[in-house]
């Protein structure tokens, strides 16, 4: 155990530093930093000032290693476009994206669960085909096209939520939250809804073959035949069977979530790290993308890292299939 | 279990309308101010939002008027025809406390007129500002200078000791993406005070209880948040459901629906504003076209056939469904200098275009790069895009490259499109300020916002003498002489003059102020 | 000997398959309507009755045209009427779709030949080599496609001079979305390689001092063909959605050459204001793609993988 998550530590930590050279070599050499910096009347002087400053003469490695040193301390430089630190810029708008992609994953999980269970055990039964049916429409629907729809239904047609922004926001220092007034939450419902309802698709369609998978196995069979009531089939033992898989794909699905929140937050001016990260891309700030880069695969490579050792933890059998497959 | 009280929650939270306190505003339009710093950057939105927090020595109010704002009175001094005098306001206290007086006034002039200002042309004929006691200020020109007053009307007014305590008295080098303490942060003595703010996201502003003019206007509005929406749908459904309560650029297409919603109205007028497109005629090749080592926008007949090819009633009647003024000139009509025979809307003729093209040995067309912003005027980037087919059929071809603002116009002060829209309102509402920023060769204190190229000496010399031209039939005749040079040698192709369209709850009482800056204190805010 | 075995393998899967064909409505109707709209992208320069890309031959009067109405001002009518810029819907959707369907195609011929050759080499060489390309298989599957899409837009834009832009959109778009969906064909390629390199036949091709790799791609290859389709067929699906993701998000195909995410963006802005068909068409359009294909793949993952069911 303790040499596998070693193992996978270590390689977490150098796949950030893949990460990392990808995000200097984007401050580096998309665009001349310095152009970049300085005005039009700059001297060579300042330029000279300037190169020494960001130590832009020092060799490769010592300015890879000064990058992911700034990085590590969450200094990426200055957003091209605000004119002012990344970092403050980005620890301004993620709580934003956090809550979004926080309440869009339990409702995800809840109704994803929920409609998996259901349609399992009522696998011929219409409402379950209907599901199914609408799930696959649901996928197929592109997360924009959802957004525009439930915005003319819900905020122009029926004018019952707001289209747009996170609403009243309350500020705790260092966290400022939607989620503690009526309006902050009137916004969030669409968004969330907007955001989660492909990763509920995934994860009722997972629980959905996993239950069926689990309910053909020979000791549901006899759970069954001893005379347990379906009831406690179904949740005692044929759910808890299909919950390593749906723990991982979930897990996997919040980085998911993550970056999907960028178009749900174009759609609905929800003004989270995505909306900022889609205008950088508009405008080239490159420093808002690296450092939104980086964000983005320490979430990543960290939820990956736990649901690894999660999953390690959880089902003993994974071990020695693991170990057995020659990895 | 859990999900029936999700969706009963939702239900409760969807029923209950929300409480809104009925003396915030929200106001909400395409883009956001580009900065704080109020000598940064000359532009609508920066300075619309900066007239709520700062303020100029006088102001036109709603209806275009100059009016006194922080001084009360001023006039042509007598002993000398080349200076202006003016009374400042007494007993005026900034938002951090401070004492408002003649010393604020100076700093701020010379802040203007400092390298990186984008203000400089307005005080391009200053040659010197000086206090006259604590509350006496005056502007001494190089020559008398008729219309100095309305040249001052966005000119906001810093405290000289917040600057100088914070490291702000050098104006932000707004196109060199410098970031000042004073581009972020405001104080001001204006009717606003600024709250909060995030770029791009929401700005808070709240009522100046301590504002001189209290009981002067009806300052109704306690709370502004503005926040911009870039895109037009969520905009329009954003006023529709009731979430702002006043957006300043009600896509065209959406006036009849937002007339129609009950509680909601539009008010329209004509704009003080022109748009045109600019070329480089000036060098001697283009690194954005195709043709090699020529320069197709430097012979006046491929200009003129590019002027032919527009089809602005089409462009009216399509892109902008009626709401615009179709234009010969790039002036707006509300400008001393205009006249109809001016403003004669040129034929679209693409035979004679084509004629002239093959005469200009263009005969089988050319392809250039248009820029263009998409977050500025009204429908920018679908002018542009009708502007590709027209021009099409006159050979050219064009590359429609269309950016957020903060990117575009960098491109036009930095020199580095030779093909652009562009959008002029004139605040002074004389053609001097135009040639300033836009005929006169683009150099120190003129031209900065001439991406032409165009350069002749003799007119820069009858532009810089407009300043001091105290005959006014004289100087009239002059301005005419300009525009006639403008016109023959068709330095920009002027496309419309924009027609306003502000929409707003019915609760909000205004009228639409030509220069599209709304001044809040003049607000009136029903129930 | 091995021959035969193989033709009969494959007149089984093929007549077992086309059964299910015959019996399954929805995959009939999926495949006949991803069939259509395919020829209709693929013939549009014949049957589109404009060529929505050739700027010249629009006429901006013919704007905002509604379905079946003679317009206002020039008179002509138009199937599902005009947008904006006076470009016919339908051939603007014809046309948009070459744009979503070449790009679909390409990213995922592109993503399987990266997937099936890093796969074959992962499962076949093994060791370091192999645990290498499946570490990076499984980095690249946390980072969701429309996200490594975005970046590598991102940094290509910085790069690309301007004018240049708008062909390289469309190259980013394929490159972009190929690179995001190969490790699935990568897992599934290395799986069954692992498989078939231990069997006799291949160990004794190896002692025998013949080069196994021939034989064994013999081998592999059919018994991955299923999978890969099915895989092929869905990443066809999230291409396409992703291609149209872009578009709308600006960071596509440029304006003057709309593919079906542009003329939603498009569309969208005059959602209020009654103009619905620039909207609806183009989204019904792209539903309908997504959804076909969509069908199909779950049809064939059902009939090539029967434990599903």
């Amino acid at each position: 155990m303790l040499a596998f998550a070693i193992r996978r530590a270590f390689q977490s930590f150098i796949v950030l530093l893949v990460v990392g050279l990808v995000a200097f070599s984007m401050f580096n050499f998309v665009g001349d930093p310095i152009d970049n910096m300085l005005g039009q009347e700059r001297t060579d002087a300042d330029i000279e000032r300037l190169r020494t400053q960001l130590g832009l003469d020092q060799p490769f490695p010592v300015q890879y290693y000064r990058f992911l040193e700034g990085a590590v301390q969450g200094n990426f430089g200055i957003s091209y476009r605000q004119g002012r630190p990344v970092s403050e810029v980005i620890s301004e708008r993620l709580p934003a994206t956090l809550e979004l992609a926080f309440v869009s994953a339990v409702l995800a999980i809840i109704f994803g669960v929920a409609l998996g269970v259901f349609t399992a055990i009522r696998r011929n039964g219409w409402a379950a085909n209907t599901i199914m049916t609408l799930s696959l429409i649901g996928v197929s629907l592109p997360t924009f096209l959802i957004g525009i729809l439930l915005i003319y239904l819900f905020a122009v047609e029926l004018g019952w939520l707001p289209s747009f922004g996170r609403g009243d926001v309350v500020d705790l220092g260092w966290w400022r939250t939607g989620l503690l007034t009526q309006s902050g939450l009137k916004a969030l419902i669409l968004p969330a809804i907007t955001l989660g309802l492909y990763q509920m698709t995934l994860i009722m369609r997972l629980v959905r073959s996993e239950m069926l998978e689990v309910l053909r196995q020979d000791y549901i069979r006899f759970a069954r035949a001893r005379g347990l009531k379906d009831k406690s089939v179904y949740f005692r033992h044929a759910l808890k069977n299909t919950l390593v898989p749906v723990i991982t794909v979930t897990g996997m699905q919040l980085g998911a979530i993550i970056a999907f929140a960028i178009i749900t937050e174009t759609v609905f001016q929800w003004p989270g790290v995505g909306l900022l990260f889609i205008n950088a891309i508009r405008f080239v700030d490159i420093p808002v993308m690296a450092a939104y880069l980086m964000l983005i695969s320490v979430m990543f490579v960290s939820i990956n890292l736990i649901v690894d050792l999660l999953y390690f933890a959880i089902d003993p059998r994974l071990r020695i299939e693991k170990s057995g497959s020659g990895k | 279990m859990k999900m029936k009280s999700i969706l009963l929650a939702a239900a409760v939270l969807a029923s209950t309308t929300a409480l809104v306190s009925a003396q915030t505003l929200n106001w909400a339009r395409a883009g956001d101010a580009l900065t704080l710093d109020p000598h940064a950057q000359n532009e609508g939105p920066t300075t619309a939002l900066a007239h709520q927090i700062m303020e100029p020595l006088i102001i036109r109010d709603m209806t275009g008027a100059p009016v006194p704002a922080l001084a009360t009175e001023w006039g042509p001094s007598e002993s000398d025809p080349n200076v202006w005098w003016f009374k400042l306001r007494e007993g005026v206290k900034f938002h951090d406390g401070a004492e408002f007086d003649s010393e604020d006034v100076v700093f701020s002039f010379n802040r203007a007129m400092s390298d990186d200002s984008d203000y400089k042309e307005l005080l391009a004929s200053v040659t010197e500002v000086r206090a006259d006691g604590k509350y006496g200020f005056e502007i001494v020109t190089d020559g008398p200078n008729p219309i100095m007053p309305s040249n001052l009307t966005n000119l906001f007014i810093m405290d000289k000791d917040w600057a100088e305590a914070n490291n702000a008295v050098k104006v932000q080098d707004y196109e060199g993406g410098e970031d000042t303490f004073a581009s972020r942060n405001a104080n001001g003595t204006g009717p606003y005070v600024l709250v909060s703010r995030e770029t791009d996201a929401k700005t808070v502003l709240t009522i100046n209880e301590d504002y001189w003019g209290m009981d002067e206007f009806p300052m109704q509005i306690k709370e502004i948040i503005y926040t911009p929406i870039q895109n037009q749908a969520t905009r329009v459904a954003a006023l529709l459901s009731g979430e702002v309560d006043f957006i300043q650029d009600v896509p065209v297409q959406d006036l009849a629906r937002v007339n129609d919603t009950d509680g909601l109205k539009v008010i329209t007028a004509p704009q003080n504003r022109v748009i045109f497109f600019g070329m480089n005629q000036g060098d001697a090749d283009l690194t954005t076209d195709n043709v090699e080592g020529a320069n197709p926008l430097a012979d006046l007949r491929v200009r003129q056939a590019i002027n032919m090819a527009i089809n602005r009633e089409a462009i009216k009647q399509v892109v902008m469904r009626g709401q615009s003024i179709p234009a010969g000139v790039a002036m707006p009509p509300f400008v001393n200098g205009w006249t109809p025979e001016l403003d004669v809307v040129p034929a679209n003729d693409i035979d004679a275009a084509n004629a002239l093209m093959a005469d200009a040995g263009y005969g089988d067309g050319f392809s250039i790069r248009l820029n263009c912003p998409n977050d500025r005027y009204i429908n920018d980037e679908a002018i542009c895009q009708a502007a590709v087919g027209m021009l099409a059929q006159i050979g050219i071809t064009v590359q429609l490259d269309a950016l957020p603002k903060a990117q575009h116009f960098p491109l036009i002060n930095n020199l580095e499109t030779d093909f652009y829209m562009l959008g002029w309102g004139v605040p002074t509402y004389d053609s001097e300020y135009i040639f300033n920023f836009l005929v006169h060769t683009k150099g120190e204190k003129y031209g900065s916002w001439n991406g032409t190229r165009f350069s002749d000496p003799d007119l820069d010399v009858t532009i810089e003498a407009l300043a001091s031209e105290t005959d006014l039939d004289k100087r009239n005749q002059m301005i005419a002489d300009i525009w006639a040079v403008v016109q023959a040698e068709q330095i920009y192709i002027p496309i419309h003059h924009q027609v306003l369209n502000w929409g707003m709850s019915d609760k909000v009482g205004t009228v639409v102020a030509p220069d599209d800056t709304p001044k809040f204190k003049y607000f009136e805010l029903g129930m | 000997m091995a021959n035969a075995f193989k033709d009969t393998v494959i007149r089984a899967w093929k007549s077992d398959f086309m059964w299910s064909f015959r019996r399954t409505p929805v995959a009939i109707a999926s495949f006949v309507v991803a069939l259509l709209l395919i020829m209709g992208a693929v013939l549009a320069p014949l049957i589109a009755p404009h060529n929505p890309f050739d700027p010249a031959t629009l006429n901006l009067m013919n704007g905002f045209s509604a379905p079946m109405e003679p317009n206002q001002f020039t008179g002509e009518t138009f199937w599902l009427g005009t947008d904006d810029q006076g470009r016919d819907v339908f051939s603007t959707i014809l046309f948009g779709m070459r744009i979503s369907l070449f790009v679909g195609f390409a990213a995922v011929a592109f993503a399987m030949t990266l997937g099936v050759t890093l796969g074959l080499i992962a499962g076949y060489v093994g060791g370091w080599v192999g645990a290498l390309i499946m570490r990076i298989a499984d980095v690249q599957l946390t980072f969701p496609g429309i996200l490594v899409a975005m970046l590598i837009f991102g940094i290509a834009k910085g790069f690309t001079p301007i004018d240049q832009r708008d062909e390289m959109a469309i190259w980013v778009l394929i490159i972009a979305i190929g690179l995001s969906e190969w490790v699935q064909f990568a897992r599934v390629v290395r799986g069954a390689t692992m498989v078939e390199k231990n069997k006799e036949y291949v160990q004794a091709a190896r002692l025998n001092g013949r080069r196994s790799a021939g034989i064994m791609l013999r081998h592999i290859l059919p018994n991955v063909l299923g999978p890969v389709l099915v895989i092929a067929t869905i990443s066809l699906a999230l291409a396409i959605i992703a291609e149209a993701t872009l578009s709308f998000l600006g960071v596509g195909a440029p304006p003057t050459q709309p593919s079906l995410g542009t003329l939603i963006r498009i569309g969208q802005g005059f959602l209020f204001s009654g103009e619905w068909w620039i909207i609806l068409f183009p989204s019904i359009t792209l539903l309908a793609l997504a959804l076909s294909v969509n069908l199909l793949g779950d049809w064939l993952r059902d009939v090539l993988n029967p434990r599903l069911r």
